[in-house]
């Protein structure tokens, strides 16, 4: 305990002594921020009262929205919370670590096949093995994914760039081809399989109770990501994450610094996939089936939009993305009230379902061109802007 | 003041009886059919600030790629502390406690000030990643260690003033000084400075001057330079070699290589070269280099 802050020291019953008498806490100065008074401060995660109230309201308002939602709504929104776990561990790869990977979805499957693996009926027609309780099959699927992962990354590490983006893309089909072919555990092509019972504490949450289905589910996923941020968020102010920022910006420099490459850029891969399959884990928890057609390119490039839109190498930019990927679906559908010549006929053109899929590629060059830092970085401008009011710098 | 405190004579006085901290011996780095550099020899003594000067492309940075374990030479050895570095990789190098500053600015462009220098302090850390991902206990402890530790680098190079800021977004010079300072927070045995006051102004010159001195006074830490500005050299380093064509000229003190004919001529390519054949020149060279 080297830099114990006086603010910190005096909380403590045994560091109140002589050295400070009755010296109440100055008061703060109304409109001037706080002044950091130790390093522990300026290294906190959420480093200023803001951020931290912010963080707070933001974090209360989610908690509270199923009783004031619908639970349709609530269930897209709860995709898009799993979505965000999926979003933060491909930023983690390819915005902190700078590797371009196309075989998100792969892990995704991964972990989504051996959650259910693991919770499935030993009896049922698949391979289970029966243990429904909920921390134990997202681990599970976190886990076989992380696994997957390590597997690969010997031989991603190697490669970069374009390269790397198209050895990930091969693995995207080749997982295709097992999840397909391997009944026993997806059960096919078209039929698929049922994602895993969401049991905890002997109460099912698929079961409507006091609360309904979507409510519970809804709140099991926003503690996951909250879990998850808190977790990537962590790596990523760490030794770890400015290593993977050193491997991103300057591989070279890095390795004269002393980071391990190959070792940082495995680390990546195992962190990323350990996230996709805590995101496929509970993907399709509130569907309750789901094929392996699942688990293609689209799905992929899903997830690189959320990151490209959200904001590259930033967690809250992830959790943005996600969200609005997620909407889009309910955004396209609200279209043709506010322009015509849309239709939500399917046999129609230009209908709902193609301006989604063109929303996603116009979403991605729109940013790339205009914010390349996403929603967070239009957050960062709006919160410049109202730092400085009213002088514009 | 602190040129006074440190035994800046040391190294010449006692320079007989001291191990080196780095001997490279009769190194050859070859490009397909281009040698960038051969046989070069040299030690390192304890607290000395070796200079290596050289016209362009004479193989001086090169010679820092092979210390720094990014290029492989065929042939020679490079010894630190006695024992072998070349063959292995920089990152294990860089544990070895070899650090080194680049010609052209290798920072990282995103990362501020503070988490530069915390990156130079990478190997000194010690926690895994699953205790990176908790944030509790040892990550959190050692991280406010090294803080600490960094933030004293920071005074060191009077470089508060920006230390939250991404160093993509600092001057040149202030980003020249960063660099410097990624490379102190290693805690080097030798420290290896490639060109520390290219483009910069008289100003800048002076403060990198005065800041390399008391990394000899404060610190006695071994260094190499390669710089192009012969005022600096001259004034600071212990010794130098010359270097023209990737084939050492001579080495010895700054006034010795100030009055050697040879060296006239690598730089301007007067008259000797009709006198004195290259061969004659690395004879000489390789003799001189020789302990």
């Amino acid at each position: 305990m080297t830099m114990v802050s006086p603010q910190k020291g005096s909380q403590q019953p045994s560091d109140r002594g002589a050295a400070r008498p009755t010296a109440p806490r100055s008061r703060r100065v109304w409109g001037r921020p706080d002044l950091y008074t130790s390093y522990r401060q300026d290294m906190a995660m959420l480093n200023t009262r803001p951020k931290q109230l912010g963080v707070l309201a933001i974090v209360v308002v989610a908690a509270i929205l199923p009783f004031v939602t619908s639970d349709d709504l609530l269930k897209i929104l709860g995709t898009g919370l799993v979505l965000s776990i999926g979003a933060i561990g491909l930023n983690l790869l390819v915005g902190y670590a700078g590797q371009v990977s196309l075989g998100h979805a792969f892990f995704v499957g991964v972990g989504a096949y051996a959650a259910s693996a693991i919770a499935g009926d030993p009896e049922g027609r698949y391979i289970g093995f029966g243990v429904d309780i909920v921390p134990v099959w997202i681990l599970g699927g976190g886990i076989a994914a992380a696994v997957a992962g390590a597997i690969v990354a010997p031989i991603a590490t190697r490669l970069r760039g374009l390269y790397l983006a198209i050895v990930t893309l091969g693995l995207v089909v080749i997982g295709g081809y097992i999840f397909t072919e391997w009944r026993d555990l997806s059960g096919g092509a078209q039929v698929g399989r049922e994602a895993p019972q969401p049991v905890i504490l002997g109460s099912d949450l698929t079961v409507d109770g006091a609360f309904t289905q979507e409510q519970k589910l809804y709140w099991l996923f926003l503690v996951v990501l909250v879990i998850t941020a808190v977790l990537a968020r962590n790596v990523a102010r760490s030794r770890v994450g400015r290593a993977l920022a050193a491997v991103r910006d300057r591989d070279v420099a890095a390795g004269v610094m002393g980071v391990e490459l190959g070792r940082y850029k495995l680390i990546a891969f195992v962190l990323s996939s350990f996230f996709a399959g805590v995101c496929g884990s509970l993907l399709f928890v509130a569907n309750g089936v789901f094929g392996p057609e699942r688990f293609t390119l689209l799905l992929s490039v899903q997830f690189i939009a959320m990151v490209l839109i959200g904001g590259v190498a930033t967690v809250s930019g992830s959790i943005m993305g996600a969200m609005l990927i997620a909407l889009l679906p309910r955004i396209s559908a609200e279209l043709p009230s506010f322009l015509p010549f849309i239709t939500s006929a399917a046999n129609e053109h230009p209908n709902i379902f193609e301006v989604e899929i063109a929303l996603y590629g116009a979403l991605i060059v729109i940013f790339l061109l205009f914010e390349p830092r996403g929603l967070f970085g239009i957050w960062v401008r709006i919160r410049t802007y109202w730092k400085s009011f009213p002088f514009s710098y | 003041m602190t040129t006074t405190t440190a035994p800046p004579s040391a190294p010449g006085a006692h320079a007989a009886t001291r191990e080196p901290v780095l001997r490279v011996e009769d190194v050859q780095l070859r490009f397909g059919q281009v040698t960038a550099i051969d046989g070069v020899s040299f030690d390192v003594l304890p607290d000395e600030l070796f200079a290596v000067i050289g016209p362009n492309g004479a193989g001086k940075t090169s010679i820092f790629n092979v210390i720094s374990g990014v290029y492989r030479p065929q042939q020679g050895s490079v010894t630190l502390d006695g024992k072998r570095l070349d063959g292995a990789r920089p990152a294990a190098i860089a544990r070895r406690g070899v650090a080194r500053t680049f010609q052209n600015i290798e920072l990282f462009a995103n990362l501020t000030v503070i988490d530069n220098l915390m990156l130079g302090r990478h190997q000194h850390i010690h926690y895994g990643t699953l205790s990176a991902l908790a944030w509790i206990g040892r990550a959190r402890r050692q991280e406010l260690v090294h803080r600490r530790a960094v933030e004293e680098i920071v005074d060191f190079l009077d470089l508060a003033a920006w230390r939250a800021m991404p160093v993509g977004l600092l001057p040149y010079g202030v980003q020249k000084r960063v660099e410097l300072g990624r490379a102190l927070a290693m805690e080097p045995r030798l420290l290896l400075l490639d060109e520390p006051v290219a483009g910069m102004n008289l100003e800048e010159t002076e403060d990198m001057a005065r800041y390399i001195s008391d990394i000899r006074g404060e610190l006695g830490v071994s260094m190499i330079m390669v710089e192009h500005d012969m005022a600096l050299v001259m004034d600071l380093a212990d010794r130098v070699m010359v270097l023209d064509f990737g084939v050492p000229v001579t080495t010895g003190t700054p006034a010795q290589v100030q009055r050697d004919p040879r060296v006239v001529a690598a730089y301007l390519g007067g008259e000797l070269d009709a006198a004195g054949d290259p061969t004659d020149a690395t004879a000489a060279g390789a003799e001189q280099v020789r302990p």
